[in-house]
């Protein structure tokens, strides 16, 4: 990837209006002031094609502090070797400054974000955290957790030098009731390996995604992250009964209840379910797991009219109701992308538009029963051009790997620009077919794909490297567009610093102070994961 | 004595100097054998290969019960070159057969949803299925390969659970027909099959006459997947029931299985600092 040429970086800083030096004396922290409407420049938006970054290739990644000019760094102090002698009185060796061990840590996993965070401490204990927290906010020290690191919108790297706090050593399960399905765990535990422990019991994960294997489930918890299964298990604010978190005092707030009611008072552990470590570091978290199905099978479906997609929809799930746990679509320039980038397989032909339908239950009779009928139903009233459908385990998992792997196939594209929306369920695909007029022959491709039940569509342009002038045409209007429908400009990935500029695309002036004002008690110097979710 | 009627050898008794009628009834003869090959396909239900396997407690076996199965990978790939054959009109009839419990009948559906045009279920249960081996598998696919009068048998190079690599073999014994074993590519070439074969050293290309049995290796094709008009048509094809005794095969075990373990558990490794503290390791372990 070059350097930015000069003519940008011109170009770039002539957009933005100064920025207002803060006024102190102001209730609120400072750094909330109203300045202006600085949105990121386009570097941001573009997600590099690397699979694993390296430091090498970390290092190629421009610095946000240098992409984001318009973004003065806070009012914090930086760490000075007294800082490091307490941390190392705290984590003992787990005080990281090496450059080669914390460069991984500065970037994100798609490659856009790069922070200048210089210490990355590695806790092993709740009360390690409290004390980290207790000492960074005496010292005004602003401090990233951070977990598997796989978020999508640079929420997990630090923006300036922010120092890190792995989560990664807190991994233990503290303990598991096999007859309830309430598991405790802290926040560093890996989903995958959650899974792992959980399957000799029978149980799993109510949520799953394509990160599993590097994704913590206190980063899962911060980000409210969604999932494949959300359509069947619901979301994480269903599903997580308690939270112990840290606060940005030290505090530690145990909210790790194991009820599945307990309605004594405000449900607190509700704050720190997807506001992306803003309010307090979250430490463990106890996860209602449903039962793995004893049968699960996948139906891949081909349809040419986007109709007929809305129409296969309704009737799986009618005639599969209760057994239904996911339908997920993706367009052919989406099964194109992972047959040419991957060489997967489609079983089916080109189509328009496919649709794939899981069901899971408890008995492979009853489901395949219902499974075949519903088939024979969408064949006979042509709802369906083409289908296939999956009951062993490995050719289920080879089905899902088509619809998993779409985002690792579009980064070997070059550069992805990347959207996830919930638009109404009626215009779902418009929002596709209005940017491939917009963007036109300057993209490589765009694709659409997602959570057709949670009306979550995936936009995805991508281009061989950088491009000035698809992303203009791409942004604001992406959001202009979804904000005109009511939707929301980030259905599961959260706002992180990518997309804090929209943040009143979907959401009102009085509900974004509330926001604030939830913060600035929470959080009064502002050391926790600064930058991120809000505007300037 | 002759399977089948050699039209070209009569006709040349009948008037040697009718060469032009010799010839013209040999190459009907060759036409005649060309788009007439019956295939039978063997096709066994295993533990599907994304299942995590799990020893019995009594280490007697693997558990079974409940454990989703599915058709092997390799007897896929040798049903996927069969409907080739008949896609390229080489094939006339291709005829799924499976041993096995009741359940094998899932296997044989998903043969006849593949393209298969009939099915064989010989049902063995219980205690006799757990001690089948290739060999009573081969009896029973010499004899179904003769009462079928089919000129290719297409298996599968081994079967996932077994690994035993015997029944293409055992089967082409029997019959006393030529055998072409992990072929990773087929071709009719007149009366014979050219077939490319999967050796240690690398490809060996062998010419042999039908009939013939052939075992699939992994890269002779890629299976398709069942689409769902093909599913719908599975339905109406038939399954024809029998049982390992019509064939004059005797189910009596030859072989006893000792037991079954897992495989010990890895080691956790340990990381050294330096060459001189590697050594010393090795040393103190008596490895060196």
């Amino acid at each position: 990837m070059a350097m930015r040429p000069s003519h940008v970086i011109r170009y770039v800083l002539e957009q933005y209006k100064s920025y207002r030096v803060p006024n102190v004396t102001q209730s609120l922290p400072s750094w909330y002031t109203k300045g202006t409407n600085g949105s990121l420049d386009s570097w941001s938006r573009c997600v590099h094609g690397s699979v694993a970054l390296t430091q090498k290739k970390a290092e190629r990644v421009p610095l946000s502090s240098e992409r984001f000019p318009q973004l003065k760094r806070g009012e914090f102090a930086r760490v000075t070797d007294g800082d490091l002698q307490v941390f190392e009185r705290l984590v003992a060796s787990r005080v990281l400054t090496e450059p080669g061990d914390i460069e991984g840590h500065n970037v994100d996993w798609s490659g856009t974000c790069r922070g200048a965070g210089q210490v990355l401490l590695r806790p092993k204990t709740t009360e390690e955290v409290s004390a980290i927290l207790r000492y960074c906010n005496g010292r005004r020290l602003a401090a990233v957790p951070q977990g598997g690191n796989t978020g999508l919108v640079g929420g997990s790297v630090p923006v300036f030098d922010e120092v890190i706090i792995s989560m990664s050593l807190m991994d233990k399960i503290i303990s598991l009731d096999e007859i309830s399905g309430v598991l405790v765990c802290q926040a560093g535990c890996v989903v995958d390996k959650i899974n792992g422990a959980l399957e000799p019991h029978g149980l799993m994960t109510p949520h799953i995604l394509g990160s599993k294997g590097s994704c913590q489930i206190g980063g899962n918890i911060s980000t409210n992250a969604g999932g494949l299964r959300m359509l069947r298990y619901g979301n994480l604010h269903g599903n997580v009964l308690g939270v112990e978190a840290v606060l940005a005092n030290g505090d530690v707030l145990d909210c790790l209840s194991t009820l599945r009611k307990d309605n004594t008072g405000y449900d607190l552990k509700q704050l720190f379910i997807g506001s992306e470590g803003s309010l307090g570091v979250v430490t463990a978290a106890s996860v209602l797991c449903p039962r793995i199905p004893g049968a699960i099978s996948v139906a891949l479906l081909g349809c040419d009219s986007f109709a007929q997609v809305l129409q296969t929809y309704d009737a799986a799930k009618k005639m599969l109701q209760e057994i239904l746990s996911a339908v997920e679509f993706m367009d052919r320039a989406s099964m194109e992308v992972v047959q040419e980038n991957l060489q997967l397989t489609c079983p089916l032909g080109a189509h328009r538009y496919y649709l794939l339908v899981e069901t899971s239950g408890s008995n492979a009779a009853h489901d395949e029963e219902k499974l075949n009928s519903l088939l024979g139903h969408l064949m006979e009233k042509g709802m369906v051009d083409d289908g296939t459908v999956a009951t062993e385990p490995s050719k289920v998992q080879s089905l899902w790997a088509l619809r998993e792997n779409v985002a690792v196939a579009l980064r070997a594209d070059g550069c992805v620009y990347k959207y996830d929306v919930t638009v109404p369920m009626s215009r779902f695909y418009d929002l596709v077919v209005d940017t491939r007029e917009r963007v036109g022959t300057d993209a490589t491709r765009v694709v659409g794909y997602g959570h057709l039940g949670e009306s979550d569509i995936h936009l995805n342009v991508t281009c061989p490297k950088h491009n000035e002038d698809v992303f203009d045409a791409l942004e604001p209007w992406v959001y202009d567009w979804v904000a005109k429908c009511k939707g929301s400009v980030s259905a599961e990935h959260g706002m992180g610093i990518l997309k804090r500029d929209y943040l009143y695309h979907s959401n009102t002036g009085p509900v974004v102070l509330l926001m604030k004002q939830l913060k600035g008690l929470m959080d009064p110097k502002g050391i926790l994961n600064p930058y991120k979710i809000f505007p300037d | 004595m002759w399977p089948i009627f050699d039209y070209g050898r009569f006709v040349s008794i009948i008037s040697s100097s009718d060469v032009y009628g010799v010839v013209w009834m040999r190459s009907l003869a060759q036409l005649h054998k060309m788009a007439n090959l019956r295939v039978l396909v063997g096709v066994k239900r295993v533990i599907d290969y994304a299942v995590k396997i799990r020893v019995k407690p009594d280490n007697s076996g693997v558990v079974t019960d409940g454990v989703k199965h599915s058709m092997n990978p390799f007897c896929e790939i040798a049903m996927e070159e069969a409907v080739r054959l008949k896609e390229k009109k080489l094939a006339k009839e291709i005829i799924a057969v499976s041993c096995g419990p009741a359940q094998a009948q899932e296997t044989i559906r998903t043969a006849l949803a593949m393209g298969a045009d009939r099915g064989i279920h010989v049902e063995v249960t219980g205690k006799e299925y757990e001690n089948m081996t290739p060999l009573h598998v081969s009896k029973i696919m010499a004899k179904l390969a003769q009462d079928q009068e089919a000129n290719l048998v297409i298996l599968g190079k081994q079967s996932i659970d077994g690994d035993n690599n015997q029944t293409g073999q055992m089967t082409a014994a029997l019959l006393d027909w030529p055998q072409a074993t992990f072929a990773s590519e087929v071709t009719k070439e007149n009366d014979h099959l050219k077939v490319v074969r999967e050796i240690d050293g690398g490809l060996e290309t062998v010419k042999v006459t039908l009939p013939a049995v052939i075992t699939a290796d992994l890269r002779l094709n890629e299976p398709r997947y069942a689409t769902l008009p093909n599913i719908m048509k599975a339905k109406k094809k038939k399954i024809a029931k029998h049982k390992a005794a019509d064939f004059g095969v005797d189910l009596t075990p030859t072989l006893e299985v000792v037991g079954v373990e897992d495989p010990p558990v890895r080691q956790a490794g340990q990381k050294v600092e330096s060459t001189e503290e590697l050594v010393a390791k090795l040393k103190d372990s008596g490895v060196v």
